[in-house]
C-alpha cells in the first residue's frame, strides 16, 4: 500500500473523510508556502497537492491564477516545486504529497526526467490537469516504473463506463471528482445534484473518490464526506496565504 | 475524426471538456454528411460573403521586382475583410444546428472577433468575445466594430494580456458554459477537432485558388505562400494543393525584431514541442516549460503556438516555414499600396513580403500565389506608429 491508499484508510478508520489540502507552491514564497503544508498537516490534512504554477491555468479561478502568476515572478519552476516537496516529504514521512500540473511543464522537463526527479523528491502521485484518459499513455508509462501513482479526474457529466476506464489500472491514486462544471475557486452553494452524482462516481469507480472545486467551508466539507471519501480544498486555503492568514477552513 | 498529425495535436484540456468535444465532433460528422448544411452554408458564402473571392495579379508589382508572376488571392474582399468569416460562418451554422444559443470567441487582430460578432448578428444570437487588454488598444477600430454589431468585448488584462491569455479566458467561460454555449475557435488550434473543422472551413480559399490558377495561368502555380501566426488562412490556401507536389507549400511566421532578438511570433522557427490550449504543438517556451510572450507588429500572428497540421507538415518536409521581419513586412505593406492600390492587412503583407523576397531569383514564367488573407484598415494606425517610431530611433 502508498501514501494515497493508506491515507484514504486512516481518514476511514477515524470515521471521516480524507483532507486534501491544495497549495499553489511559491506563493506567497518558497518558504511560506512549504510553512502553510506544514501548518496544514498539523491541522489534520492528510495529503498536500503541491499546485505548480504555469503561466496559462486555463482551467483556474481568480484565486489560483492570481498566485501562480505571483509565484512565476518570484521564479517558482517544477524543479523549485519539487524541492519543496522533498522538504515537506523530509519532515512529514507519512503525509501523501500530490503533484498538481498542467502538462506543458511535465512534458518541458522531459516526461522520464520528470518523474525520476518526483520519485527522488517524495512525490506519491501526480495529476496533470489537461492531461485526459485519451492523452494519458505516455505520462503513465514514465510515471509506472517509479512507483508513482496517476489521479485521475472525473467531471459532473463523465459517464461511469469512462469513469471506469479513467481509474482502471491505477494504483496510489483516488479520483479526483470536480463538483461543478466549472473552473476551481470558492462558492456559495454546490450543486444541488452534488450528492447523486458523487454516489454515481463512487459506484463506478475502484479507487476512492475525493471531490474537489469550490469547496471552501467546513460545512461544505462534512456535507461532500457524506457521499465521498475525501474532499480537497485549494482557493479557499490560496486565499488565506493571499490575505495573510494562516491557511484554514472557515 | 484525426485526431493527431504526427506528434502533435491531441485533447489536451480538462475533463470537462472532454464531453462537449465528442458532442462537437458528432455534431460536425453529422453535418458534413448533410447535404443541406452544405448548401446552406454555400450559399451564405455566395450571397452574403462575396465569394467566391477573384484572384488577382499583381501586374505592376511583379514587373518592379522582375522575375516570378505574383498572383493574389483575394481574401481581403470578404465581407468583414479577412478569411476569417469562412470559418465563423461554418461554426455559427454549426452551433445553431446543436441547439446553441450563445457564441463564444477569442480575438487577437479582432478580425476573428468580428467575423463571429457578424454571424452572430446574422443568426441572431449573442456574442462574448475575449480580447487581450494589449490588443484591444492596439487595435481599437476593430472593437468598436465588434461592439456595433452587439457583442461583448471583455478586455483581458492578465498574464501577457494578448490572444493566449484571451484564449485562456474564452476556455474558461466555455467550461463553465458549453452545455448553452458554442466556443468558435478563429485558428487550426486548440484541441482535435477544432484544427480539422477550421481547416475544413477555410479549406475554400484553397479550392478556389486553384481552380481560378488553372483558368487564369493554364497551371498550378510553383509557390503557395501564406502567413501563419495559428495557421488558419495557410492551411486553408494548402488544402487546395497538399495532394500537388509541384506546388511548393510556404507558411511565413511573424519574425518580429527577428529571430535572434527573441522578439518574434515564430514558433515553427523560434519553438519547441509543447503543449498548449489542447494541443500539443511547437511552442514559444521558457526552458521551464512556460509560454513566452511573443511580439509582433501585426496582432493577428502574435500567438506562441501554431496549428499542429502545420507542425506535422513542418517535419515531414511538405511545407516549408520561414520567419519576415516587422520592417520587411511593413516595405511589403507599403509596395502593394503603391504599386497595386490595395492596402493589404499587416499579417498578409508577412506573406507578401517572401513573394517579394523570392520573385527576382524566379524565371519569368514561374508563378507565386500569395493569399492575402485580409485588408489593412485596421493597420494604418499601427503602420504610421511604427514607422514613426522607427524614424525616432534613426534620429537618436
Amino acid at each position: 500500500m502508498g501514501r494515497i491508499e493508506d491515507s484514504f484508510a486512516r481518514a476511514k478508520a477515524q470515521g471521516r473523510g480524507a483532507f486534501i489540502a491544495y497549495l499553489t507552491m511559491g506563493f506567497p514564497s518558497e518558504e511560506r508556502s512549504v510553512e502553510a503544508a506544514g501548518d496544514l498537516i498539523s491541522q489534520g490534512a492528510d495529503i498536500i497537492e503541491l499546485g505548480v504554477p504555469f503561466s496559462d491555468p486555463f482551467a483556474d479561478g481568480a484565486t489560483i491564477r492570481a498566485a501562480a502568476y505571483e509565484a512565476l515572478r518570484r521564479g517558482t519552476s517544477l524543479a523549485g516545486v519539487l524541492r519543496m516537496a522533498a522538504r515537506l516529504r523530509a519532515a512529514h514521512p507519512d503525509t501523501g504529497l500530490v503533484l498538481f500540473s498542467y502538462a506543458n511543464p511535465l512534458y518541458s522537463m522531459g516526461l522520464d526526467a520528470f518523474a525520476r526527479a518526483a520519485a527522488d523528491a517524495g512525490i506519491d502521485a501526480a495529476l496533470a490537469v489537461d492531461v485526459p484518459l485519451e492523452e494519458r499513455g505516455e505520462l503513465l508509462a514514465a510515471l509506472r516504473p517509479h512507483g508513482i501513482g496517476y489521479i485521475p479526474l472525473v467531471a459532473p457529466d463523465t459517464p461511469p463506463a469512462r469513469i471506469a476506464a479513467s481509474v482502471e489500472g491505477l494504483e496510489n491514486s483516488f479520483a479526483y471528482a470536480i463538483t461543478v462544471k466549472g473552473i476551481t475557486g470558492e462558492r456559495a452553494a454546490l450543486p444541488p445534484d452534488l450528492a447523486r452524482r458523487l454516489d454515481a462516481i463512487r459506484a463506478a469507480s475502484r479507487l476512492p473518490v475525493a471531490a474537489g472545486f469550490g469547496i471552501s467551508t467546513k460545512a461544505q466539507a462534512e456535507e461532500v464526506c457524506r457521499h465521498a471519501d475525501g474532499f480537497i480544498a485549494g482557493s479557499a486555503l490560496v486565499k488565506c496565504l493571499a490575505e495573510g492568514r494562516r491557511p484554514c477552513l472557515r | 475524426m484525426k485526431t493527431h498529425y504526427g506528434i502533435y495535436g491531441g485533447q489536451y484540456v480538462a475533463e470537462t471538456l472532454m464531453a462537449p468535444l465528442r458532442e462537437l465532433e458528432a455534431a460536425y460528422e453529422d453535418a458534413r454528411r448533410d447535404p443541406a448544411f452544405a448548401e446552406e452554408l454555400g450559399a451564405i458564402l455566395r450571397d452574403y460573403v462575396g465569394r467566391e473571392t477573384p484572384l488577382t495579379e499583381a501586374k505592376r508589382l511583379s514587373a518592379h521586382l522582375g522575375g516570378a508572376r505574383i498572383a493574389l488571392k483575394r481574401e481581403d474582399l470578404n465581407h468583414t475583410g479577412a478569411h476569417k468569416v469562412n470559418n465563423t460562418a461554418g461554426q455559427a451554422l454549426l452551433a445553431r444546428r446543436m441547439g446553441k444559443r450563445r457564441l463564444i470567441a477569442e480575438t487577437g487582430a479582432g478580425m476573428h472577433g468580428v467575423a463571429t460578432a457578424t454571424m452572430a448578428a446574422l443568426l441572431g444570437m449573442p456574442c462574448d468575445v475575449y480580447m487581450g487588454a494589449t490588443d484591444v488598444e492596439r487595435q481599437a477600430p476593430n472593437v468598436q466594430r465588434m461592439e456595433m454589431l452587439g457583442a461583448t468585448v471583455h478586455s483581458v488584462s492578465e498574464g501577457s494580456a494578448t490572444l493566449k491569455d484571451a484564449m485562456n479566458e474564452a476556455l474558461r467561460d466555455w467550461i463553465a458554459s458549453s452545455d448553452s454555449a458554442f466556443y468558435v475557435i478563429g485558428t487550426v488550434a486548440g484541441p482535435a477537432p477544432y484544427p480539422e473543422i477550421v481547416r475544413d472551413f477555410q479549406s475554400v480559399i484553397g479550392r478556389e485558388a486553384r481552380r481560378q490558377c488553372i483558368g487564369k495561368f493554364g497551371r498550378l502555380p510553383d509557390q503557395a505562400i501564406a502567413c501563419v501566426g495559428g495557421g488558419s488562412n495557410a492551411m486553408g490556401l494548402f488544402a487546395g494543393f497538399i495532394d500537388d507536389p509541384s506546388v511548393k507549400l510556404v507558411g511565413v511566421e511573424a519574425g518580429g525584431r527577428g529571430i535572434e532578438t527573441g522578439e518574434h511570433a515564430a514558433s515553427i522557427n523560434g519553438g519547441r514541442p509543447g503543449i498548449l490550449h489542447g494541443a500539443k504543438t511547437m511552442l514559444l517556451q521558457t526552458p521551464e516549460g512556460n509560454v513566452i510572450d511573443t511580439y509582433s507588429v501585426s496582432a493577428g500572428l502574435d500567438y506562441p503556438g501554431v496549428g499542429p497540421e502545420h507542425c506535422h507538415l513542418h517535419d515531414t518536409g511538405r511545407a516549408e516555414y520561414t520567419a519576415i521581419r516587422d520592417d520587411e513586412a511593413v516595405a511589403a505593406f507599403d509596395m502593394l499600396c503603391r504599386f497595386e492600390g490595395i492596402i493589404p492587412a499587416l499579417e498578409s503583407s508577412h506573406a507578401l513580403a517572401e513573394a517579394v523576397k523570392r520573385a527576382p531569383a524566379l524565371p519569368r514564367d514561374a508563378i507565386l500565389l500569395v493569399n492575402l488573407s485580409g485588408r489593412g484598415d485596421k493597420d494604418m494606425e499601427n503602420v504610421r506608429r511604427w514607422k514613426s517610431a522607427r524614424a525616432a530611433a534613426a534620429a537618436s
